[in-house]
């Protein structure tokens, strides 16, 4: 009898085995639906365009803060340059405060929720629209952006909690709160619960689905495809034992490994590029010629301006407010000092670690261009360029790098998932921060954020990169709108640190101890 | 001249036998005794953002509990020696650190024992017995 049901089980199994990829694939789609139309109106309004033009004003709004910033200090990010660099080595620091969070501790652990792929996928994305002048207006905006770093990392600082238990809580939150009060202006605190808001946002979006994305997007390349949720389930699950479950192990080896494959990153870019020096000439030409012509790509020069801004922003996040809170753990009796030590992130992040994934993607003649004119040749859409393989995102700077180093996309997929997943455990810490500030701390207020954070990466790692990436967009620049606005307002307070401490560094009062 | 001697103290078996044999010198020279540890510290390491956060925290609870656990018995051990004792209690790197130490507080040598026990705060020995004899200001004795 039990022989007869056998062979009806076997073929029930086969079925549904059968079938499930399709079903999968359908569970994507649905899931990936769902999210756009819930978020459109949301990422609408904050890339709509200025008034009577084609730029949207949110670009505008990043570009005129980090100029107002950098011409305000004095252009502080060349200025302040040779000492933030002695700040980070330790030659200032006091040995008795050994065993307190260093400048070198707190620089590296804001760049590891940084660098990530926004670097690698980020800058694919702005170059395989925007042409190579992308670059050109992703560097310019890095180097301003570090006035903006350095604005707000110094106002985190200042302004931060230290709690009776030694616990320290830092950002936006609390300069807007505190430093409002102070100064006497009215609107602080709602000034810090929007913030707040769009925090949570900015860490379920840009923290969290664009990585769980691209982090699939990479998998598939190596492996094959299979349907998201399945990288989203497991990604999800090992978050959620480091936040939820404690597990500070995988947390701690992460810290340690993403530093070494940022440079190992970097050196491999180095090393491409010697393959290809004598294409270096001309790549540069291409960034400058396209910076300005736009070389045929969609919207021209602006569009690649607008790229270029957008993917500088949204990897160095200056401006964004998010480092304010990495930063402020630091040991320092001079805020400022943190302020000079935070400039090196958008530098190091975007003028050396972005431009090198530029650089690659175009000497390795990823994009199609037209043999007799030079102009791109663009997709259907007629909104990206051609690629060689018809590769975006993570997957074109993956192509670029393979086409030189064949095994390297391997080592890439490697460093794409610890990146992703340092950037995760960054911005789970940013959102939880925003969420305790919004409804006060608690075991339980606390674990339902997690949740919602793990759920998120499930859905980032299911939807298709449109949605997501405009999404993580639109939530980080909504940060940025708020934080910049209380910027502006606090400078005077930032512009007062620097003038005292620069005068006290030339008489000698602050010394070296090293 | 009074003499000062620096002991780089643990609380294992061997750091317990340099305690000894600084006690001992140091009553034979009517010196005194400098106990010192030294807590395994790097300020270029990597940390999570909630270990920034909680970092002062721990660094206070490290330090009580060195105190405690380490340096507290040692000098109720010493008490019926009648020497003059000190204690100091530094985080970095403990070769480098013992050094300073002995420099800070004047001290004319060093005494450490050769094996320490290993462990993250306790790693007080070993390969330090080396680096110390290279870098050290003053004379290093290691006891077996």
């Amino acid at each position: 009898m039990k022989n007869l049901y056998k062979p009806a089980a076997l073929a029930a199994i086969a079925l549904l085995v059968a079938s499930a990829p399709a079903m999968a694939q359908s569970l994507d789609q649905t899931i990936n639906e769902g999210f756009a139309n819930a978020t459109g109106w949301f990422v609408n309004f904050i890339f709509s365009p200025f008034p009577g033009t084609t730029f949207p004003w949110i670009v505008m709004w990043l570009v005129i803060a980090a100029t107002i910033f950098t011409v305000y200090f004095g252009f502080i990010q060349f200025r302040a340059f040779p000492h933030s660099i002695a700040l980070v080595k330790g030659d200032y620091s006091d040995p008795n405060d050994a065993g307190e969070v260093s400048h070198f501790q707190a620089l590296a652990t804001a760049l590891s929720g940084t660098v990530g792929l926004g670097n690698i996928a980020g800058v694919a994305v702005a170059v395989g629209i925007g042409g190579p002048g992308a670059t050109f207006w992703m560097i310019l905006a890095g180097l301003m952006g570090m006035a903006s770093k350095f604005t707000e990392c110094t106002l985190g600082v200042k302004y931060r909690n230290e709690y009776e238990d030694g616990t320290v809580s830092g950002g936006p939150m609390y300069y807007m709160t505190k430093g409002f009060s102070e100064r006497g202006l009215p609107a602080g605190k709602f000034m810090a619960i929007l913030f707040s808001v769009f925090c949570i946002l900015g860490a379920l979006g840009g923290g969290n689905m664009f990585q769980a994305n691209q982090a699939h997007a990479q998998i598939t390349n190596v492996v094959g495809d299979y349907p998201g949720w399945i990288t989203g389930i497991v990604f999800a699950g090992i978050v959620f034992a480091v936040i939820v479950g404690g597990l500070k192990s995988i947390a701690s080896v992460t810290e340690k490994v993403v530093p070494f494959m940022g440079v190992l990153y970097v050196l491999t870019a180095l090393v491409i590029l010697i393959m290809n020096a004598d294409m270096i000439g001309w790549a540069l030409g291409e960034i400058f010629v396209g910076a300005f012509t736009g070389a045929g790509v969609a919207g021209g020069m602006v569009g690649a301006l607008i790229q270029g801004f957008k993917r500088a922003a949204f990897s160095n996040e200056a401006g964004v407010g998010s480092a304010a809170i990495a930063h402020s753990a630091v040991k320092t009796k001079e805020p400022i000092t943190e302020g000079f030590v935070s400039l090196l992130e958008p530098f190091i992040d975007t003028v050396v670690i972005c431009t090198m994934t530029a650089l690659v993607i175009i000497i390795t003649g990823q994009l199609v261009s037209d043999p007799n004119t030079g102009l791109y040749l663009l997709d259907e859409g007629a909104s990206t360029i051609q690629t060689v393989d018809g590769n975006k995102g993570v997957a074109l700077t993956s192509a670029a790098f393979s086409s030189a180093i064949p095994f390297f996309k391997y080592i890439l997929a490697v460093a794409v998932i610890l990146f992703a997943f340092s950037t995760m455990i960054s911005w789970s810490y940013y959102g939880l921060k925003a969420w305790t500030f919004l409804f006060g701390e608690g075991q339980a207020k606390e674990l339902a954020f997690k949740v919602i954070f793990c759920i998120f990466v499930v859905i980032g790692a299911s939807a298709s990169l449109g949605p997501v990436i405009d999404f993580s967009d639109a939530a980080i620049f909504a940060m940025a709108v708020v934080n910049i606005v209380a910027l502006y307002f606090l400078m005077p307070i930032v512009k007062g640190e620097l003038d005292s401490y620069l005068s006290r560094l030339k008489s000698g009062e602050i010394k070296k101890f090293q | 001249m009074s003499h000062k001697i620096v002991v780089g103290y643990d609380g294992s078996d061997s750091s317990k036998a340099a305690l000894a044999f600084a006690t001992d010198l140091a009553k034979a020279q009517g010196g005194s005794i400098v106990v010192a540890h030294v807590l395994d510290w790097s300020p270029y390491s990597f940390l999570t953002p909630t270990e920034l956060e909680e970092r002062h925290k721990r660094r206070n609870e490290e330090l009580e509990r060195a105190e405690a656990a380490i340096l507290t018995p040692a000098v109720e051990g010493l008490k019926v020696s009648g020497l003059e004792i000190e204690t100091a209690l530094k985080y970095g790197g403990i070769a480098a650190t013992l050094g300073n130490i002995a420099k800070d507080s004047g001290a004319d040598q060093i005494v450490i024992g050769r094996n320490g026990e290993p462990g993250l705060t306790s790693r007080v020995f070993g390969s330090v017995a080396i680096s110390l004899a290279q870098g050290a200001p003053v004379p290093v004795t290691i006891v077996p």
